[in-house]
């Protein structure tokens, strides 16, 4: 049985191949100058430069944290990464015929329906290929609701208001080391807004890939969904194999005002380093979103089996009154991956509700923490949460961790907190396999059932995706 | 130098003379804590515990004569039979008049630690300093380097030591301003048997004094232990404390920790456990009022496999009070078959009370069953409703349904006259709530 389980663990990440394509590279290393150039590189107006730079000062008296996380790397050297890096092209990218064929290569090896004709079930999808958007499919069927999907260089050029009004309203340019550091830097990404009262038709969707070596993506998402308003929005990303960590430090912010939901899921499947540790991404993503109107809603999935180490905690600030905050993860560790995340739902409007659920599996030498805040602020009346977190554990060489803090200033709110650690039975598998199953796919089935909570929330060709993943990174280690 | 550093030196009185092993300990205790001080609310383990206003006081030498207090003052904290061991400390210094220590099985022994220090022997070199990490925090650094007295119960292998003992440590109005460096040791032998209470309370509850208590206990081989700790300080005084636990092969250990005095009380309970098939039940309850802050972190680390640790912690806030608890498991690789269950309730009965409550497990091995569940939340209106339509009146409804919370983890406790001594305290403080 051992040995096709082997076969299975050591199966090559499939997304670690190299894109032989001419780049625009910034010189390495950071400063102000730097900071000119890409908003220089991107002809940003007056007050985005400012905004970069007061970031950049206030990124330079911060510290990487080392602290509190419950992983450990190698400090960074900052002065020794490119930040940003262009496939090279001669025409300013826009249309899917300018794109480079070599790119479009690239995302069908991945996998991705850009080319409209292959697209199936009508996802939009906006294509990050290291630092620049380069392309974003349906785009003209979702203008004729109002309906604002563009790379955010684009939006700053095109809709520079609504990019004032909401950029770091939700994550603040000094917010924490990483964002303060994006927002310096951040070369690209997805924009998003959704006017009053429409439902976006159909799921929109970013796939990021890291191409150049030495060089970090700094993307930034912003969604904006207006009163009544609702959108589905799915995130993908994969990069090359590399002996180097490689930095990702994004950030996404949502705002959901009246009436609107924001559905936010991710699966993320960086290179996550050799079976030793060697290489792979180093996530360290802030997510954030806001309810700040009544009756809003805002949800995070997440699929996390990818990456060296994550450190990413999506949240949601509850501001409205009758605001739903939901946060359901799984996160896989094996190998030597490290993994700190959750999540922080702030309740400050009345009436509020959340709901956490997260499942982490931890195999191999891999460590698995949850890390999660519920802050229930005095004015919150009635608000509500219940979090269950659980942990499974392959082999005793890997851990599991959870961090849940709970701070409650409202006596009429309530709060639940559970969390289990299990393993996957002897007795689960033979009951199985008495039945006819083999054992890969009685742990296949086992591991999947945990994770169903999860799953069940994200549409559906994400959750078929995610299942695979979960094979891929997992069942080698059961023996 | 800092004008705080310069207090928290000050802060350290001398210690008293001891055996000539104690003294390199006291050195060293006294350097770290010159080098470190106090924790702040920087520390992780100190984040949410405001300990900031303990390093700004100049505290006073414990006083070498104690303040008045007599038979008639005790008698209202003394509790269960005459006939059990009662030991007294008045501000920190240990009363003979007031102690009351009958026959004691061969080889037992109970009584103060100074005079045993004194006297010397290879029982407190064994465990004297040897279970509590003095690194566990600048307090107790600072209580390794000058606790002055405390409670020595040793009960010998094999024996029962069929009275439970009560460590009694009041404080009057001479103790204003005094930090008080007390530290105890029990050592229940391979297979012996005790039930030791540790009482602290006030003649004078106006008085702002700082007590630094350190705990030592180690559970031999196959032996039993109830450790009960009820709080009752004054409610301008600052109490830390740390009890640590050593477990050993098929030992059974239980605490009921209750707190209802301070301004400021944290209680750090560390158990370590050394050896296979060991049970451990950690139970707590604090009540607070008024402007209090009552902290419990508990710590239990499950080193060797088939080892059980069962731990209930339930806490009742009201008016501007905050509660803090962290709860911690620790599961080694090697600790398969660990049971552990961790709960932390938590009744707010203000809009102005506040909790901060952490459960957190760390756990590396696979085949364990780790559990934990905290909640925070109000009266169940249901359970209201009913006991209304069944004839109750609201506020007896309300004050039942709060007796029954805090009951259901006293119901904990084996010892009938602890367990009916700390009902009465709930009710007496339930008077109070409102």
């Amino acid at each position: 049985m051992s040995s096709s389980v082997e076969s299975l663990v050591n199966r090559e990440y499939k997304y670690g191949f190299v894109t032989d394509i001419e780049s625009d590279l910034a010189p390495k290393g950071l400063n102000e100058d730097i900071v000119r150039l890409i908003s220089a590189k991107k002809g940003e107006p007056e007050w985005l430069l400012d905004w970069r730079l007061q970031a950049y000062r206030n990124w330079t008296r911060m510290a990487e944290p080392h602290n509190w996380p419950n992983i450990s790397y190698e400090p960074v050297n900052y002065q020794d990464l490119r930040y940003y890096a262009a496939p090279k092209t001669t025409t300013p990218l826009g249309s899917l015929d300018d794109v480079d064929p070599k790119l479009l290569e690239t995302y069908t090896k991945l996998g991705i329906p850009l080319s409209e004709q292959k697209l199936l079930a009508g996802v939009a999808v906006d294509a990050i290929f290291d630092s620049v958007s380069v392309g974003t499919t349906y785009k003209a069927k979702l203008a004729e609701q109002g309906i604002i999907f563009c790379s955010f260089g684009e939006a700053v050029r095109e809709h520079p208001e609504l990019v004032r009004q909401y950029l770091g309203s939700v994550v603040p340019a000094g917010d924490n080391f990483f964002a303060a550091l994006n927002a310096a830097v951040f070369s690209d990404g997805s924009f998003v807004y959704i006017p009053k009262g429409v439902k976006c038709p159909m799921e929109l969707s970013t796939y990021f890939r890291i191409n150049q070596a030495e060089t970090g993506q700094f993307e930034r998402t912003l969604i904006v969904a207006d009163e009544g308003a609702g959108v589905s929005y799915l995130e993908g990303c994969t990069a090359p194999k590399r002996d180097a960590n490689q930095l990702h430090a994004a950030v996404v912010e949502l705002v959901a005002l009246d009436d609107a939901s924001i559905k936010y899921s991710t699966v993320q499947n960086w290179y996550a380093g050799d079976a030793d540790g060697k290489g792979g991404i180093l996530n360290f993503v802030t997510k954030r979103g806001k309810c700040a109107g009544t009756r809003s809603k805002i949800s995070w999935t997440q699929v996390e089996t990818g990456s060296a180490i994550t450190w990413k905690y999506p949240s949601v600030i509850l501001q409205g009154d009758d605001s739903v905050g939901e946060f359901y993860s799984v996160a896989v560790v094996n190998n030597r991956q490290q993994a700190d995340t959750g999540t922080k739902m702030i309740h400050v409007g009345r009436n509020t509700r959340s709901t956490i659920v997260s499942k982490g599996i931890s195999a191999g030498r891999g460590q698995n923490s949850y890390r999660g805040l519920v802050k229930v602020l005095p004015r919150a009346a009635n608000a509500r949460n219940y979090t269950q977190c659980d942990s499974m554990l392959i082999g005793n060489r890997c851990g599991a961790h959870t961090f849940p803090y709970i701070d409650v200033q409202n006596a009429s709110s309530s709060t639940e907190h559970e969390a289990s650690t299990s393993k996957i039975g002897e007795d689960q598998i033979f009951y199985l396999k008495q039945r006819g199953l083999n054992t890969e796919n009685a742990i296949s089935m086992i591991v999947n059932g945990f994770c169903k909570e999860v799953f069940k929330e994200l549409p559906m060709e994400f959750a078929v995706e995610a299942q695979k993943l979960l094979g891929v990174s997992l069942e080698g280690s059961v023996g | 130098m800092s004008a705080t550093r310069v207090q928290q030196r000050d802060a350290i009185p001398l210690a008293p003379s001891g055996p000539g092993w104690l003294e390199p300990v006291r050195r060293a205790a006294g350097a770290l804590f010159a080098r470190t001080g106090f924790p702040t609310q920087r520390d992780e383990e100190w984040r949410f515990t405001p300990v900031g206003p303990i390093a700004t006081v100049a505290w006073q030498r414990s006083p070498t004569t104690p303040g008045a207090a007599d038979r008639t003052a005790l008698a209202a904290f003394r509790f269960g039979q005459p006939e059990w061991f009662t030991l007294v400390f008045v501000d920190g210094v240990f009363s003979e008049e007031l102690t009351t220590i009958g026959p004691l099985p061969r080889g037992a022994r109970v009584g103060s630690l100074r005079a045993a220090l004194e006297e010397g022997g290879d029982l407190l070199r064994d465990h004297l300093t040897r279970h509590a990490p003095t690194d566990a925090s600048g307090f107790t650094a600072l209580n390794t380097a000058s606790f002055t007295d405390g409670g020595l119960v040793y009960v010998p292998a094999g024996a029962d030591l069929d009275r439970p003992v009560h460590l009694i440590f009041v404080t009057t109005s001479a103790a204003a301003d005094a930090a008080l460096h007390l530290r105890n040791l029990l050592v229940v032998e391979r297979g012996a048997r005790a039930n030791v209470i540790e009482s602290y309370v006030t003649l004078a509850p106006g008085t702002r004094y700082l007590a630094n208590l350190v705990t030592e206990v180690s559970v031999a081989a196959g032996s039993w232990l109830e450790h009960t700790r009820i709080q009752r300080e004054s409610e301008r005084a600052y109490h830390i404390a740390l009890t640590h636990v050593d477990q050993h092969r098929d030992s059974h250990y239980r605490s009921f920790s209750m707190a209802l005095g301070g301004a400021l009380a944290r209680h750090n309970l560390h158990a370590r456990l050394n050896d296979e098939n060991v049970e451990t039940l950690l139970y707590g309850l604090y009540l607070t009022r008024g402007e209090q802050t009552a902290d419990s972190h508990t710590a239990i680390y499950h080193d060797h496999p088939n080892c059980r640790s069962w731990e209930v912690y339930k806490g009742i806030l009201t008016d501007r009070s905050r509660a803090v608890f962290n709860g911690k498991v620790f599961v080694k690789p090697e600790a398969q078959k660990t049971d552990a269950k961790q709960t932390n309730r938590n009744l707010l009965l203000s809009d102005t009370a506040k909790v901060d409550t952490k459960p957190q497990l760390e756990i590396f091995a696979d085949d364990v069953k780790c559990t934990h569940g905290a909640t925070v939340g109000r009266l169940d209106d249901v359970a209201l409703f009913y006991a209304r339509s069944r004839g109750i009146g609201a506020e007896a409804a309300r004050r039942l349904l709060i007796y029954a919370f805090a009951a259901e983890v006293i119901d904990e406790v084996a010892l009938e006259p602890v367990r009916l001594e700390l009902d009465r305290l709930v009710l007496e403080r339930l008077g109070t709530v409102g």
